[in-house]
């Protein structure tokens, strides 16, 4: 038994990726020090003409990846702050995204985007602690949030693999989390939900380190009501398929997305259930507010995001 | 081995004459509707596109820009794929997918022409960096206006090429005016400064000689592939027609009629040493026979399927869900 750390898994689906396939590179600023933990060692193990520091350019080397994308490389970009992916939203929504489409399935880019400690990491406010995962699900990127250690790796290994762009976030929330590991660690496909803890009367779908408030409110709730948790991983393509199957079980959702409210993820789910499901009640979402900028005070900042006192208030409410 | 068809003075005054002859004839297919959208014409410019590729070898590459047939048909594009891809049509270089501002011909190292002005710049950066990691002699010339000299991401760019020592030639087109903006009013400093300041040898060449470009671009070309590292070139010429089609309904007067006429003066194709040759008027009469076997090739390739409309949205494959009511 290994009790592995999330931001070790990451660090270690890294490794295995640049160990497996010459193609594979890291941009980044400061992955030479491994400042934020996802490429510590990498540097001195695979060499910085593949693990590359690279200036505070964000808009050049995010591109700059994308044309070494086009001749063959599977370049991973690390951004270490959420807020830098407004910055590249041209090269990954405009550039990326639209190079195979637009050149009539000529080009590909793997390209994947990392941000080891998205959300908020209490007292970074207003410019580091942005969850904008639902502007890239929106213009079809794929879109990855893993929970877990096991899945942190595995997605994080499909991603590179993966032959179109990738953004995966890493909630800072998530980053602590450790798993005793028995099995061997491998890729998750994109695209499948997880069910982490089945139940019959209520489906919770949790984002990111979200996943683990909903595990400890169910518990919390166990004798009154049994609560089935879904974790989509991959926030698009949504796993829609799982979500209809477990409302099928339960007929109840909440959703749980420390996203903003307003055309947030939380919405798209209940937009599905509302198309493809018949539902007992009316479903709840516990979100961000609208349009949030997360304040610097620590009460601010947690007042602002999805908390277990609200999840629990939502799970009482669809039960109604 | 440089690009086969640009190797003398008469194959590089023939791909001057393709790209006008072509930028003609598109520019009466929107006048007349069968291009739909529009086109931002090359014409005045051919002797950039031409003396650039000519420096350049087949396995090069290039990124172009929103104006960018010439550059496209420079490198070696079959013009009926081109005039196809204008149509929207299922022979288009890019499968009628990208029209005239996303033409692309990645097997002729064209990674696209681009709708984002600037944008080519740092993907050139990158194709040309892991061109080198990959241990090949591949050279990426990057095509852009001088609009693109005010945008961050150019700026960033040179600053990587620089660092990184990639074989980009920076292809500056300095035709006077982003859109309706004089540069002499938009750009602080100058072209070349911008690209001192960062280290890169800079030069400005006139833009109306072909042969003057394919010097200066050669010795570019040469510095890239020996190792030594990015090189900036700012061609001084001029855009003929208007910013893009749709300018001509409005009668704009932000260039005057004689400034226009004066550097009609310095064409490109008349300056050409094979220019008044009687080798020239063959070349022309072949071109207008090249073209119209273009164009027939073009207006007989089939439509596309509006079913097949997400088709290449992703390359692995995935469909997206469609946006009709369930």
């Amino acid at each position: 038994m290994t009790l592995l750390s999330y931001a070790k898994a990451m660090n270690r689906a890294l490794a295995d990726a640049l160990e497996a396939d010459p193609a594979v590179c890291v941009f980044g600023e400061d992955v030479g020090a491994g400042l934020a933990g996802l490429t510590l060692g990498l540097q001195q193990r695979f060499g910085a003409e593949r693990v590359v520091d690279v200036p505070l350019s964000e808009q050049a080397f995010t591109s700059a990846g994308i044309g070494a994308a086009l001749n063959g490389m599977r370049p991973v970009v690390e951004l270490q702050i959420p807020s830098l992916l407004f910055l590249v939203f041209e090269q990954l929504a405009n550039q990326a995204h639209k190079f195979s489409l637009m050149t009539g399935g000529q080009a590909r880019v793997p390209l994947t985007v990392v941000v080891p400690g998205s959300g908020s990491r209490s007292g970074w406010a207003g410019q580091h602690s942005d969850h904008p995962y639902g502007l890239f699900a929106h213009v079809g990127i794929k879109t990855l949030a893993p929970a877990t250690p096991t899945d942190a790796y595995g997605l994080l290994s499909s991603a590179v693999r993966d032959d179109d762009p990738v953004v995966l976030f890493a909630p800072a929330g998530a980053l602590g989390v450790r798993e005793d590991v028995t099995a061997p660690l491998v890729p998750v496909p994109i695209g499948e939900a997880r069910i982490h803890r089945p139940g019959s009367d209520v489906t919770v779908v949790a984002v990111g380190h979200l996943v683990h408030q909903a595990l400890a409110v169910a518990e919390e709730l166990a004798d009154e009501v049994s609560v089935e948790v879904l974790d989509p991983r991959t926030l698009y393509p949504l796993d829609r398929s799982a979500l209809v199957e477990s409302l099928g079980r339960t007929g109840r959702l909440v959703v749980v997305d420390d996203s903003n409210r307003f055309a947030g993820f939380a919405a798209e789910v209940l937009a599905v259930a509302a198309e493809e499901c018949r539902l007992l009640a009316p479903p709840r979402r516990v979100t961000r507010p609208d349009g949030a900028v997360l304040p610097f005070a620590r009460a601010l900042d947690r007042a602002l995001q999805p908390g277990p006192e609200q999840l629990r208030d939502a799970v009482r409410a669809v039960l109604k | 081995m440089s690009l086969p068809h640009l190797a003398d003075p008469a194959g590089r005054y023939r791909t001057m004459r393709l790209i006008r002859s072509f930028e003609e004839l598109a520019l009466e297919w929107v006048r007349s509707g069968l291009v739909v959208g529009g086109t931002h014409p090359y014409s005045g410019q051919e002797a950039v596109a031409v003396g650039v590729c000519a420096a350049l070898d087949p396995a090069d590459q290039l990124t172009s820009t929103h104006r960018g047939h010439g550059h496209v048909l420079a490198k070696g594009a079959d013009p009926g794929r081109l005039l196809a891809e204008l149509l929207g049509r299922v022979g288009g270089l890019n499968g009628g997918r990208g029209g005239s501002m996303h033409a692309a011909d990645f097997s002729l190292g064209i990674l696209g022409a681009n709708g984002i002005v600037g944008a080519g710049a740092p993907i050139a950066v990158g194709a040309a960096w892991a061109a080198r990691r990959r241990g090949e002699p591949t050279v990426v010339a990057s095509f852009f206006g001088d609009g693109a000299l005010n945008q961050g991401v150019l700026l960033e760019s040179l600053n990587l090429a620089s660092i990184w020592r990639a074989p980009v030639v920076f292809v500056c087109e300095n035709n006077g005016y982003a859109t309706t903006l004089p540069a002499a009013s938009a750009v602080g400093g100058s072209a070349c400064g911008r690209a001192a300041a960062f280290g890169i040898p800079a030069e400005t060449v006139d833009g109306m000689d072909v042969e003057a470009v394919r010097a200066a671009a050669e010795r570019a070309v040469r510095r890239a592939r020996s190792g030594g590292g990015p090189s900036f070139l700012e061609c001084l010429t001029y855009r003929f027609e208007a910013h893009h089609t749709m300018e001509r309904r409005f009668r704009l007067t932000y260039r005057t009629a004689e400034e226009v006429a004066s550097w009609r003066e310095r064409d490109p194709l008349a300056s050409s040493p094979v220019a008044g040759l009687p080798e020239a008027a063959a070349i022309d009469r072949e071109v207008v026979e090249l073209l119209s076997t273009a164009a027939e090739f073009a207006l007989t390739s089939a439509e596309p399927d509006p079913a097949t409309a997400t088709d290449h949205l992703y390359a692995s494959g995935l469909r997206p869900r469609s946006g009709a009511a369930l």
